[in-house]
């Protein structure tokens, strides 16, 4: 693995505006992604998690330029895609695909699988030197599919087929980096493991550099060399995935790895859970400071007030926290789990 | 229904049939709803009577020569001048092998080959009308839904004032305007024309707003973000990413909206602003019937005619509805 960025996020942010009224004045934004900062290196796997709401795939869909940025930068290849215009940004299409979430709903239903993969020539006007249907045929088999089902239509398919032709597709082009926005969570537990490990051959194989967008965080451990976690539209923590796993820094990761199911029995008796109190507060008015600080146990007055900064605690390895957890930390909560912040609203504190 | 299947020629080769294999070709879903139309009979009955419409319209001519009498040749012997009541003579307003549907009162004009032409001025005109309607609506539409904004509002507007049209009184007092010749065109061909156009260009907000809203939750599916994000432009997302996508509620919409607009060619003709006497059309037969209400033969087949046709029309779309989108059930 080379440490050279292949991709650079700098202050990401993205505000949707509220309009109302006839005029359409805006009356407030919802803040999906509030100044992201991370970058991916060639090769790698990051892997992008948090809960539903959070922000993440919103980054995914900047990094792939579905969405405009309202702020920051993106930095792919040494060159700033941020505001290219839809001209100027599809000769980099190639190099950068997206894996879309749900397989039922990123195909096509009126085109067979040979137009859905062989579209990225089309658009992008390739020539490929044994015509398109061929270099069709080559991707389905790359991707495990039968070439001879060149003439078939989605419908045809069960859902962990139909993910794979979503990967044909977004393979076809050769590009070095994919954006798997929640790749595997609309499929069955058992065609899950199948497509991570096609994934993974696909990226020792082609040399790929995936963000893979996820809440399963069994998926990401075994996919990722890096996670970043995102709380609210901020990213919290983020370095590499034994470091995170092991010595969580930000209170909120390790409340979000103690809910990781565990097979065991044994090993599930000693371990400590942490149960998050209250809902993620919203978007259009996040609560000042510490974003977190709302439902952490160890919030004080300063995490009310100061947005914490990203501090590095091992290489590679930083977290935006005012009281970052120490290894081996024993979190104060209730015997069964329960952890309630200081700051909580006061029907949540006295039940 | 077709789904484009845009592979060029050279670049599809048959596959080498691989011995003891059959290949696998795709069924699509134009293909499984065809099957389930053809188990539908009361759709397929439909169908079947709009075919023989059809065919009847066209050859027309042909019928006519071998079963009847020219359509606007006056037959005095026929009307019992006598009493002066002017009716047809014999029972059932003239029924004879000669006069399958028996003769007009007053003129003594051959129903039957009135009833033959009458077919092709109903179908042609509600056929090309609903073309211009649905061609104007879906561009319409799929503009508004794709690109949203003050586009958006404007044709949505724009529908608002035409839905709001008092289209029978515009329809009656352009008639009542319109001269014999204009734009090259004289008599009936002008009047077919300028009802195609009456008619269609005044029906296009229907099939808009109907395709406007598929739009709007078409473009939201992640298809339409993954050809964003190969770099498509919006005309390529347009014709082949949405619109393969609305041609199952055009079609069920184009094939209820024929016979509302046999209904409503028939009702400018019985007004009279339609196509002009002698040439024979369903309304304005209907129109000459009115006058002997006590004899309602006359009344009858004309009547009949539409009824068939529009019932068959609308068993047919309805059943095609069904088998393209059997969840709307």
């Amino acid at each position: 693995m080379s440490t050279e960025p292949l991709l650079t996020v700098t202050g990401l942010t993205k505000h949707f505006p509220i309009r109302k009224g006839l005029l359409q004045r805006q009356v407030g934004a919802v803040q999906a992604v509030d100044d992201v900062t991370f970058d991916v290196a060639k090769g790698e796997t990051l892997a992008i998690v948090g809960e539903s709401g959070c922000g993440k795939t919103t980054t995914g869909r900047m990094i792939t330029r579905l969405l405009e940025p309202t702020a920051g930068t993106i930095l792919f290849d040494g060159r700033d895609i941020t505001h290219l215009s839809t001209g100027q940004l599809r000769p980099l299409r190639r190099d950068v695909q997206m894996i879309f979430q749900d397989p039922y709903n990123s195909l096509n239903p009126r085109h067979t699988v040979g137009t859905i993969v062989g579209a990225p020539y089309r658009i992008q006007g390739i020539k490929t030197e044994h015509g398109i249907k061929r270099a069709v045929q080559d991707t389905l088999e790359l991707v495990g599919l039968n070439p001879e089902h060149y003439n078939r239509y989605p419908h045809e398919f069960s859902g962990g087929q139909r993910q794979r032709i979503g990967i044909a597709r977004s393979l076809a082009l050769k590009p070095k980096l994919i954006v798997a926005d929640e790749p595997v969570s609309a499929l069955d537990v058992s065609i899950q493991a199948q497509v991570i490990n096609l994934l993974e051959d696909l990226q020792s194989e082609l040399g790929l550099t995936y963000v893979v967008i996820a809440h399963d965080l069994s998926v990401v451990r075994h996919m990722s060399d890096r996670v970043g976690v995102m709380y609210l539209g901020n990213l919290v923590e983020i370095g590499d995935r034994m470091s995170v796993y092991t010595t969580p820094r930000h209170p909120y990761t390790k409340a979000l790895l103690s809910a990781v199911p565990i097979p065991d029995t044994a090993r599930r008796q000693n371990r400590e859970r942490i149960r998050l109190v209250g809902d993620v507060p919203s978007p259009i008015d996040p609560p000042a400071g510490c974003r977190f600080h709302t439902r952490c146990w160890k919030a004080t007055e300063v995490c009310k007030s100061e947005v914490p900064k990203l501090v590095e605690f091992a290489p590679g390895h930083r977290a935006a926290c005012h009281h970052p957890e120490v290894p081996g930390e024993q979190a104060e909560v209730a015997p069964d789990g329960t952890a309630i912040s200081p700051f909580a609203s006061p029907d949540l504190i006295e039940p | 229904m077709t789904v484009p299947v845009d592979i060029p020629p050279q670049a599809d080769p048959d596959p080498a049939p691989v011995a003891g294999e059959t290949a696998i070709q795709g069924r699509s879903l134009g293909q499984i709803a065809w099957r389930r139309l053809r188990r539908d009979k009361v759709a397929m009955g439909g169908a079947i009577v709009l075919v023989f419409l059809m065919l009847v319209a066209i050859f027309a001519p042909l019928i006519v020569g071998l079963l009847g009498t020219p359509p606007n040749d006056p037959q005095r012997s026929l009307i019992d001048r006598a009493t002066g009541t002017m009716l047809p003579k014999g029972e059932y307003g003239g029924m004879s092998l000669d006069h399958l549907m028996g003769v007009e009162p007053g003129n003594g004009r051959d129903i039957f080959s009135r009833i033959v032409y009458g077919s092709r001025i109903s179908l042609l005109i509600a056929f090309f009308a609903t073309l211009l309607s649905v061609t104007i609506g879906t561009t319409m539409g799929v503009i508004a839904g794709y690109v949203g904004g003050w586009v958006d509002a404007f044709i949505s507007r724009l529908m608002d004032i035409f839905l709001a049209f008092p289209l029978l009184v515009f329809a009656i007092a352009l008639a009542g305007v319109m001269p014999d010749k204009a734009f090259g065109l004289e008599g009936d061909t002008l009047r077919i024309v300028m009802l195609i156009f009456i008619i269609g260009f005044f029906n296009w907000p229907y099939i808009g707003r109907i395709v406007r809203g598929q739009t709007l939750s078409i473009r939201e599916r992640e298809f339409v973000d993954a050809a964003v994000s190969l770099g498509a432009r919006s005309p390529r997302i347009l014709v082949k990413e949405i619109l393969p996508n609305l041609v199952a509620p055009i079609l069920v919409y184009s094939t209820l909206l024929i016979p509302t607009n046999i209904l409503f060619e028939a009702a400018l003709s019985f007004l009279g602003v339609g196509i002009q006497p002698p040439t024979a059309t369903w309304g304005g037969m209907l129109s000459d019937a009115a006058q002997y209400t006590s004899h309602l033969w006359f009344m009858f087949w004309p009547g009949m005619a539409i009824f068939i046709t529009v019932l068959a029309f609308n068993l047919f779309g309805d059943g095609l509805r069904d088998a393209l989108d059997p969840r709307a059930r």
